[in-house]
């Protein structure tokens, strides 16, 4: 039972108000793309002991998607932030490298 | 015998008596004894059998922690099984009976299981019914479920009513002890929100019992001081009978109270499940007495010898009036000095220590009593009680130095913190040598958002069992949590705690040492699952080597106590056969509820009607009130068919069915749900979401799209309207409203958000009225108000207007090939337009027709339905939706997907129409077999039945199926085995049954 503090309407959100997403920042493949770019952007995930970047909904609150970066091994919430991003704002990413030196996500570190 | 004595009884009343049956006898206690205090006060030691082999079993313990002495408790309709003798508070009319056991507790037929023990070891099931194969369904399956399960399941509907309570709190201290009301003092003292809660009726816990002094006083004193401060404090919450039953992520807690159980007769909510949101958590949830692993020390009459001594002082009740004590530690000294005050002949000490104890020994000696150092139990005499022991040398294999009669038996193997609590969410342990123990490690607590540690343990749960030790880290603990959470606390002195010092124990994992193989097949651990010292030294040998693996293949742990005796013992007897160290072996993982907790405390209030809510449409009564049968469509009730007096359902289905294509039908079709995209993006927006090209509608048309996952897979369809140059109305399923609106949601928030669109759901904002059939436009015109001709509105038109006088936007559009309109109206003016629409049309024999009829005019006509012929592995290429799949666009969700090479191999099976030979319906979702076996041995499929129907319109069986090349194959014919026995034929055929032609929506 996480709770997560929305960025849009500030709510300090019960997990039971909100859907989880899945991974984060995940670079859309469309018509076009090679078989292993578009297989990858489909199935492949993360799935780290340790930060993690993840989509959540405030879906039974103002219903918009945002961004949480979060610690699965210790539950630590090193932030929140809105889904209208490609990469995660340098001040959680700065955050995350103060708490835990040497540390890196896909292409983040 | 056991027995009540006159000295002690600090818990009950004696001037007030209570009177209870105990299978079916009657029995008479007294005003705060426990069921199982109670039943002792009778003589009654045994009160159930094991579960595995029905063994005669007795109360071990005093408190939640007791493995054996569950029984079902209450009558009908408020009967519960598996119930702990030691944690129910006895009252008038109490009714119990112990379990597992037939015909009786005294005789049992079952017992014979324990004459053949040898032959049931640890994974007896697992090596014994595996084969023959097909042994397991009829023989096999059978036998195991008769004989398993613990205790029986009520058979009436619980009559009891349960809630849910929300609190927030600065510090959630759990565990009303000593250390927990010091725990609670110290945080409240400090100003921060407090919520005590504790699991029994008494403040105090054991420090009461144990005896000892806080600031020269007896603890009682401490104990009623500090209770009536607390309640004294605005900011501090108290509850006794709330156990804190779970610790979750980021300050989650579940409290389970129990508000009526000790008096069934008081109104109100018999459990009440706490879940709370606690900044700081202060666990002072104690420790519980270990068991010795001895021969017999399950025989009823062996007791933990803390648990005696609690009948003693608390209950004034002994279990026996001649007993021997075994310890490898100082405390058991408490319950010999104890006993002996209390006039209980205390026959022999035996200390498995070679130097015995410290100064507690000595007043045990000073008293007379007889201690043994270095000895042990070798065996215990008895069946359904303990009649004497063999005494032998701890360091031996068991010969016997001498026997003693005697009738009951105290142990003590040392403590274990109660460290449940800490664990749930991730708090790791330490293994402390010193105390032959884990306790919580302090360096690695369980985390809250900020990285940080929200639970701190305190006093006996954190590894202090001294009195003094324990109020001084309870003190620590609370201004640690205090000042997390935000408050300072004045620094002051913690209250002075003083008892006997104790000599160190050693720690003794099987007794004696070098016990040999019959002793040990006796040695029990885990009394509940009936595990003994040689089961798990047999998963050692045969290469358990996790705890983890070797708790599941012995049960060691598994029962309804979660292994609160056994689990330390049982793994320090898998380290010892591992040659391992005992924190190299670790634990098993410790998982909330501490002890069980009610099905209905988890329900709370969200049972019958209150369970889930019902969406009705503004039409739901009057369909009610005209024969509706219901069916559930997500949250929907939707009416299945409208039966008349006299009629079956299949009769109504059969006569909607005719009417609507013969006369005129009407459908409340305001459960399908309505999306508004709106926005200069609007369009670009939902060419990427439909599958065909929706910018190109124009303002008053209407178009059938598809929706695709970005898998490829068909989702959703419905009819899309444009609006006006930047809205569409996008029509989706019934089941589909809510995600599909969040599906658009999901991909402008987090792909497109820079496209200018909005959506909006709709749904419940309009009733939908579908007026179906050859008269429909008469009987519309006939209301008047709209020119509703062909020529004013085609087939896939809509327009704004009034009919009959209300405002109404009309689709004309078709789900059943008949000529239709669907006619939206604000909900309010739902029901108006529905009476309006029945009243003009009965000239014209109209009837409302239900979600079956519906059905059945699709699959006349070869529509596709949602969940019937997709089931998330389906493209729209399988359906030969091509047609509705844009060549032109570049984009759209699902397009990549359905490149790839499994979505474009020409023997995905694709949609066909099916006819039986004989006019018989085909079963519903049934396999057309191929030639040959599949290597499991099952017949190969070639094709399978998605949507079978009777159609009434044809007179016969109608079916849509997906089919291996099924479009190539006209007119073959496939056979379908049906779970009925019998063998059905049918010919592949065009799914369009009816109107191929498409006139009659024409018109």
């Amino acid at each position: 039972m996480l709770i997560l503090r929305c960025p849009y309407c500030g709510v300090d959100a019960d997990e039971t108000e909100l859907a989880p997403g899945g991974e984060a920042h995940l670079k859309r493949f469309g018509p076009g793309s090679g078989d292993d770019d578009f297989h990858d952007y489909l199935f492949t995930r993360e799935n780290p002991r340790g930060v993690h970047f993840e989509r959540w909904r405030h879906a039974h609150g103002c219903g918009k998607w945002f961004h949480a970066a979060r610690a699965t091994d210790t539950l630590q919430v090193f932030g929140t932030y809105p889904a209208q991003t490609s990469e995660p704002p340098k001040e959680v990413l700065a955050l995350i490298r103060a708490a835990r030196p040497g540390w890196s996500w896909r292409e983040f570190a | 015998m056991s027995t009540r004595i006159a000295s002690h009884g600090r818990l009950i009343d004696r001037n007030t008596t209570v009177s209870f049956t105990f299978n079916g006898k009657s029995f008479i206690g007294h005003a705060g004894d426990t069921l199982a205090s109670a039943l002792m006060a009778n003589d009654q030691m045994m009160i159930g059998r094991s579960f595995k082999y029905h063994r005669p079993r007795g109360l071990v313990a005093s408190g939640a922690e007791e493995p054996n002495a569950l029984v079902g408790l209450g009558t009908g309709s408020r009967f519960e099984p598996n119930q702990r003798a030691t944690t129910t508070e006895l009252f008038d009319g109490l009714s119990a009976r112990s379990q597992n056991h037939w015909p009786s507790l005294e005789h049992d037929i079952g017992a014979i299981n324990s004459l053949f023990a040898r032959f049931l070891p640890a994974g007896f099931y697992y090596k014994t019914f595996m084969y023959p194969r097909s042994f397991w369904k009829s023989v096999y399956e059978p036998f195991i479920r008769q004989s398993a399960g613990l205790g029986q399941v009520p058979t009436e509907r619980d009559a009891d009513t349960y809630e849910h309570f929300y609190a927030f709190t600065d510090v959630l201290v759990i565990g009303g002890g000593v250390a927990g009301l010091q725990a609670a003092l110290t945080a409240g003292r400090a100003g921060a929100k407090v919520l005590l809660m504790e699991q029994s009726a008494h403040w105090g816990g054991r420090a009461p019992v144990d005896g000892g002094t806080i600031d020269g006083a007896p603890v009682e004193e401490f104990v009623e001081q500090a209770v009536s401060e607390l309640e004294a404090m605005p900011n501090v919450t108290l509850r006794n009978r709330c156990m804190g039953a779970g610790i979750y992520d980021h300050g989650y807690a579940l409290g389970y109270e129990r508000l009526t159980d000790h008096g069934p007769a008081q109104p109100g909510p018999r459990h009440r499940l706490w879940r709370i949101r606690a900044k700081q958590i202060v666990t002072a949830t104690g420790a519980i007495e270990r068991p010795l692993a001895f021969a017999g020390n399950d025989v009823p009459g062996v007791m933990l010898a803390s648990a005696m001594r609690d009948y003693v002082v608390n209950y004034g009740v002994t279990p026996g009036q001649r007993v021997i004590v075994a310890t490898n530690n100082d405390d058991a000294y408490r319950t010999a000095i104890t006993l002996h005050e209390a006039g209980v002949q205390v026959l022999r000490i035996l200390d498995a220590r070679n130097s015995g104890g410290g100064p507690l020994m000595s007043v045990a000696r000073e008293l007379g009593i007889r201690i043994d150092c270095g000895r042990a139990i070798g065996k215990v005499k008895g069946g359904k009680r303990v009649t004497g022991v063999s005494v032998c040398a701890q360091e031996g294999q068991g010969g016997a130095l001498e026997d003693v009669a005697c009738d009951a038996v105290a142990m003590s193997g040392g403590w274990s913190p109660v460290v449940h609590l800490w664990s749930h969410c991730g708090g790791k342990l330490t293994w402390d040598d010193a105390h032959a123990m884990f306790r919580p490690d302090p360096q690695r607590p369980p985390t809250g958002a900020d990285g940080l540690g929200y639970v701190t343990a305190a006093g006996a749960a954190n590894g202090a069992l001294a009195l003094d030790a324990v109020l001084e880290d309870a003190t620590v603990a609370a201004s640690a949590a205090a000042r997390a959470a935000g408050f300072k606390s004045k620094s002051v002195a913690p209250p002075q705690g003083a008892a006997s010092p104790e000599a160190p124990l050693e720690p003794v994992w099987l007794m004696p040492r070098q016990a040999e193989t019959p002793l040990r097949m006796k040695s029990w651990l885990d009394y509940q699952n009936d595990v003994k010292v040689s089961d798990v030294q047999l998963a050692a040998r045969e290469g358990y080597e996790s705890v983890e693996h070797t708790k599941r293949y012995t049960t060691l742990g598994m029962a309804t106590d979660q292994g609160k005796l056994s689990n330390i013992n049982g793994l320090a007897t898998l380290a010892d056969a591992l040659q391992a160290e005992i924190p190299q072996v670790g634990t098993t993982t410790f998982r909330p509820p501490y002890t069980p907790i009610s099905m209905g405390a988890i329900a709370g209030e969200a049972r019958g009607e209150v369970f889930q809510p019902i969406r009705k449409t503004p039409m739901h009564d009057w369909h009610e009130a005209h024969g509706a049968e219901w069916e559930p469509v997500g949250h929907w009730r939707r009416p299945y068919a409208y039966r008349r007096p006299g009629e079956s359902t299949h009769d109504a289905v059969m006569r909607e069915v005719k009417n609507t294509r013969e006369a005129v039908g009407m459908l409340d079709a305001s459960t399908l749900g309505k999306i508004l995209v709106k926005g200069p993006d609007a369009g670009r927006f939902l060419d990427m979401m439909y599958t065909n090209m929706m910018s190109t509608l124009k303002p008053g048309k209407c178009r059938y799209g598809l929706m695709c996952s970005e898998n490829g897979f068909l989702i959703d369809d419905g009819v899309v309207a444009r609006i006006d140059d930047d809205t569409w109305l996008c029509h989706t399923t019934t089941g589909g409203a809510d995600r599909i609106h969040a599906h658009m949601e999901e991909w402008l928030q987090t792909e497109w958000w820079d496209w200018q669109v909005y959506t909006a759901n709709l749904t419940e904002q309009y009733a939908q009225i579908a007026v179906v059939g050859p008269m429909a436009r008469t009987v519309l015109e006939t209301l008047g108000g709209m020119d509703l001709s062909k020529e004013s509105l085609g087939f896939m038109e809509w327009r704004d207007g009034a009919l009959g006088g209300i405002p109404v936007r009309v689709y004309r559009i078709s789900f059943s090939g008949e000529l239709s309109y669907e006619i939206a109206v604000p909900a309010s003016l739902g029901q108006a337009l529905w009476d309006k629409i029945a009243d003009v049309g009965a000239a014209y024999r109209i009837m409302p027709y239900g979600t079956e009829c519906l059905h059945i005019l699709r699959a006349e006509k070869g529509f596709i339905m949602i969940g019937d012929e997709t089931d998330g592995t389906v493209i729209p290429q399988d359906l030969g939706l091509h047609w509705a799949i844009s060549k032109k666009k570049e984009d759209f969700l699902g397009k990549r997907a359905q490149e790839r090479s499994h979505m474009t191999d020409p023997d995905r099976w694709k949609l066909v129409g099916l006819e039986t030979t004989d006019g018989s319906t085909l079963p519903d979702g049934a396999y057309a077999v191929a030639e040959g076996v599949n290597p499991n041995g099952q017949r190969n499929v070639q094709g399978r039945v998605t949507s079978t129907y009777h159609s009434p319109t044809l007179g016969r069986g109608i079916a849509m199926g997906l089919v291996l090349h099924g479009p190539d194959r006209m007119g073959e014919l496939l056979e379908f085995p049906g779970t009925d026995g019998k063998t059905y034929t049918a010919k592949i055929t065009d799914p369009v049954f009816y109107d191929k032609d498409g006139e009659k929506q024409n018109v």
